[in-house]
């Protein structure tokens, strides 16, 4: 028996997720409820198998999720008795901080980063699953595997420790952390590929649907409830679109398109002229600021 | 397109994991962001994107400079140079390729050897106006040292050559001049033009001399040894899963062989055998599984097994279990790697403990010879021997990689700072039962009431240890004890005649005499051994080679002045006028035993009363 490139991705991220399972006193899974964290809750659940994940899952909600993702993520929740925390930064939502008029930077920082920071250092995480993967974004392309993350949970991309074979330095302080990425060397396609294959559930806003959006800044941009204030210049149209990725409804582009299955998708990726990051807002505010916004403890 | 046909043909498409290795700027990250570009998985925004990043940062004038779409770091675009290794990911019809673009700097030689370690093919790449540079050879030796077995030389730049075939068979030549010894399966040889695409995925008319496969017809065609049929099955235990109370499984990834349920196999480190009855794979319980995949398995007895452990074929398994092996080490941190300090050494399931006891050498890495050293330094190779705190199960590195392999973690600062390759195990004595003579040497050392043992003196050149040596001798042949005098002329003119006076061979010379020596003890003889042995490695070495007890380390200490001022033989003189290189005491080190059996000071007693003070403590230990 051969075992086929996406097999061998496959096993390679069980391996990954079992060895922080061994080696870490109390590991987290961050869970975005996006395609990618579907793909490692599900490796993670065969991981483990026949027996339940043995840490906990956390999401980290800004606030400004779509719906649907939110009724997704509790649907998975239940229907996997998954041990799922749910941590939003209560000082930025007094502080009435969001995506519109704080602006996506500022919104990114507190809402994401500084509350991922806040819930680390809340429950004591020495080691935090990511689903990011190696193909999206070229800082990214950079990062080990196990990825260590000093007591500040800084990133620092100049001074990483080899990692050799498949032996994962584990050994950390007391407040120091790792970020640990199974997924690191998957690309787009080898995930709507496994999908497919293993029938992995989704929320729906990744399949062509008729959605109402507005044009903003060279977007699409979803009306997903009324804090979406339009203005006199923008129309609500209803699209038939759906999303390549999924963050915060006010920053994630909508993509014109008929696939509303995973066949199609692959289909369309295939065609497609554009990654998947395109329809991110917040790479773009400059070049390298992915990696400036990872040095700072984003995922 | 039908997507079940497309899913056919992916699933049919072998993984290469490829790096890209070679001097700094030779095109290494150029000629990736060519292989993405050329074959078309590259999306226009990040092509827009670097094209403005060309205009900003790029070092080919106006047109876009492939190396950015690479170089992911803020540092690395600025500086121009790559930092760490950046994955990339692109498939062709056939192949689907991850591929590590690794630093040429020697400062980062770490990150290229984080690329390296688990990559099937090395791309070495060659600048063809500067030829073979020493970073060519260290990456190359590097990847042989990493058992990588697929090559190709990519002479790039070729279009600043003018395509010139002469140059580039030059090249060829001298390449081949300094790695014929390193024994990779396939070795190939392309004449590129990363910037330009020649040969990289089309052949192209400027080469026309070049009559073989582009480089990526040669990728392609690349094939990896499928595990054999008869290879032996062997599973670390990673996960013990036990989290709920009906259940108990083994969980690990299969660094070898294959199963079928009903299969016993080997417990390794308690021999038990067991059978196995559940296989559960990522795909659901199977009857089967193979090499590579992490499953989850359950027998048909409890047993104690637990992370650390090996599952194995029942039969014809190679593994050890053992404190002490011989490995390849190569070091990569700033601070050098000190003999017996304590580090800890982490195998793929298990971590302990350990010291690198001796570093027999370390390699040159420009003309690959073997040099006598203590330490390591940053991004230094060598040959040592390494000692755990516990007993641990490996094999060598060329047998499996998964379990011949290690990395060294500093206690203190949780830094990796080395990594290392098995070469063999040490102490067989756990493995292999010697051959058990009848007579051993309790009996012959009795019949003359002697107990064998080494007198080791050491000291400086001209210190008196052969002087001191010969009375004790005669001293006890008087008194009817079998002795043997090993000294300077009697070794170099017979046993090792063949070597000279550089450092690897003062290393070998020792090597050989605590050898010698260690025979003779058993042989029941009183071995007295007379050299300057200035390192304190070499005299572990020779003392670990006979029991402890019967070692004797004896410190002839007479100050370098009065040395110098005795020199009897005229080598201190030539030393200081620089005629003599290396010369122990001028321009290499003497280490002065920390803790030996027993010091003579010479400039206080005549060498007669210091014979008779090691007679003395011959006497006091019952020697004789
Ligand atoms: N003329 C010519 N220039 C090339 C070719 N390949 C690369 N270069 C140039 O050589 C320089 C170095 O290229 P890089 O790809 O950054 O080299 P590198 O080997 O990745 O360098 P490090 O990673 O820093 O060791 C750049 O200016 C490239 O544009 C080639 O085939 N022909
Ligand atoms: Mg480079």
């Amino acid at each position: 028996m051969k075992l086929s490139h996406i097999d061998k991705l496959e096993s390679e991220s069980i391996h990954i997720i079992r060895e922080v399972a061994s080696e870490f006193v109390n590991p987290v899974m961050l869970y975005s409820i996006g395609k990618d964290s579907s793909v490692m809750l599900h490796l993670a659940q065969k991981a483990f198998y026949p027996s339940k994940i043995p840490f906990k899952l956390m999401h980290i909600d800004t606030t400004w999720k779509f719906k649907e993702m939110i009724n997704f993520r509790d649907d998975i929740a239940k229907k996997y008795n998954l041990d799922l925390l749910v941590h939003i930064n209560q000082e930025g939502v007094l502080n009435n901080i969001n995506p519109i008029s704080s602006g996506s930077k500022v919104h990114t920082d507190v809402m994401k980063t500084q509350s991922l920071i806040q819930a680390l250092d809340k429950y004591k995480f020495d080691a935090a699953f990511g689903g990011a993967r190696r193909d999206e974004e070229k800082s990214r392309a950079k990062e080990r595997i196990f990825s260590f993350r000093d007591k500040k949970n800084r990133w620092d991309p100049k001074n990483q420790k080899p990692e050799l074979w498949n032996l994962f330095n584990t050994k950390i302080d007391q407040g120091e952390s790792v970020r640990v990425f199974p997924l690191s060397n998957w690309t787009e396609i080898d995930i709507w590929q496994y999908i497919y294959q293993e029938n992995i559930p989704l929320v729906p806003l990744y399949f062509s649907k008729i959605r109402p959006i507005i044009r903003r800044n060279d977007m699409m941009i979803m009306v997903d409830d009324d804090r979406l204030k339009i203005k006199e210049n923008e129309k609500i149209e209803q699209k038939k679109v759906r999303f390549r990725t999924l963050g915060c409804y006010p920053l994630t582009a909508a993509v014109e398109s008929d696939a509303s299955t995973v066949e199609e998708i692959i289909i369309e990726l295939l065609e497609s002229k554009y990654s998947e990051r395109q329809g991110r807002l917040i790479d773009n505010d400059q070049i390298g600021s992915m990696e400036k916004k990872k040095q700072e403890g984003y995922f | 397109m039908d997507i079940e046909t497309f899913f056919q043909n992916q699933n049919s498409k072998k993984q290469l994991r490829i790096l890209t290795c070679g001097s700094v700027d030779d095109g290494k990250s150029t000629l990736i962001g060519r292989l993405l570009f050329d074959s078309k998985n590259i999306y226009s925004d990040q092509l827009s994107q670097i094209k403005i990043e060309s205009e900003k940062y790029g070092t080919q004038g106006k047109q876009i400079d492939l190396a950015l779409l690479i170089d992911g770091l803020q540092a690395e675009r600025e500086q121009g140079i790559t930092i760490d290794v950046a994955y990339r990911y692109f498939e062709t019809e056939k192949c689907k390729f991850i591929i590590a673009d690794t630093p040429g700097h020697e400062e980062y030689t770490r990150n290229m050897v984080t690329g390296a370690s688990s990559s099937d093919v090395g791309i070495i790449l060659v600048d063809a106006t500067k030829g073979i540079l020493d970073q060519t050879k260290r990456h190359t030796f590097i990847l042989s040292l990493l058992g990588i077995e697929n090559i190709i030389v990519a002479v790039n730049k070729m279009d600043l050559i003018n395509y010139d075939e002469k140059k580039f068979k030059d090249i060829i030549a001298s390449f081949k001049n300094f790695a014929g010894e390193f024994n990779f399966n396939l070795q190939k040889f392309i004449p590129i033009s990363a910037l330009v695409g020649d040969n990289v995925f089309q052949k192209n008319t400027n080469i026309s001399w070049y009559n073989e496969k582009s480089l990526i017809d040669e990728l392609e065609g690349i094939s990896l040894n499928e595990p054999l049929e008869e290879e032996i099955f062997s599973l670390p235990v990673q996960f013990v899963n036990r989290l709920s109370s009906d259940f108990r499984g083994y969980s690990g990834t299969i660094t070898s062989g294959k199963i079928k349920i009903n299969n016993e196999v080997h417990v390794f480190s308690s021999k038990e055998k067991i059978k196995i009855i559940k296989i559960l794979t990522p795909k659901g319980e199977s009857e089967f599984a193979v090499k590579g995949q992490a499953v989850t398995l359950t027998f048909d007895k409890e047993v104690d097994i637990s992370r650390g452990d090996l599952l194995c074929s029942v039969k014809n398994h190679n593994y050890f279990l053992s404190d002490q092996f011989a490995s390849h080490i190569i070091w990569m941190n700033k601070e050098q790697m000190i003999p017996e300090r304590n580090y800890i050494f982490k195998f793929i399931n298990f971590q302990t403990i350990g010291k690198i006891t001796d570093l027999v050498h370390k390699i040159n890495i420009n003309s690959f010879e073997k040099i006598a050293s203590k330490f390591l330094n940053l991004n230094e190779i060598g040959y040592a021997k390494v000692a755990l705190n516990k007993n641990t199960i490996f094999n060598t590195y060329k047998n499996n990689k998964k379990l011949g392999s290690f990395v060294i973690i500093d206690q203190f600062n949780n830094q990796t700072v080395g990594a290392g390759v098995i070469e063999h195990e040490l102490r067989r004595a756990s493995n292999i039962s010697w051959h058990q003579m009848s007579i051993n040497k309790n009996l012959r050392s009795s019949i003359n009431g002697q107990k064998p043992c080494v007198l080791w003196f050491t000291g400086l050149s001209g210190s008196g240890k052969s002087t001191i040596a010969n009375i004790i001798e005669q001293k006890l042949h008087k008194i009817g004890k079998h002795t043997y005098l090993l000294d300077g002329d009697n070794v170099r003119h017979g046993l090792n005649k063949d070597l000279g006076f550089t450092d690897v061979d003062r290393v070998e010379n020792i090597r050989r005499i605590s050898e010698v020596s260690r025979l003779m003890v058993d042989a029941g003889l009183i071995t007295i051994v007379s050299f300057i042995s200035p390192f304190k490695s070499e005299r572990k070495m020779a003392r670990e080679l006979v029991e402890s007890e019967e070692f004797i380390e004896i410190y002839v200490d007479t100050p370098i002045e009065e040395c110098e001022k005795r020199d009897p033989k005229g080598l201190y003189k030539k030393a200081r006028s620089g005629k003599l290189k290396n010369f122990t005491g001028i321009d290499s080190n003497y280490e002065i035993p920390s803790s030996p059996e027993i010091i003579l000071e010479t400039k206080i007693k005549s060498a007669e009363e210091l014979a008779d003070e090691v007679i003395l403590y011959l006497k006091q230990y019952n020697k004789i």
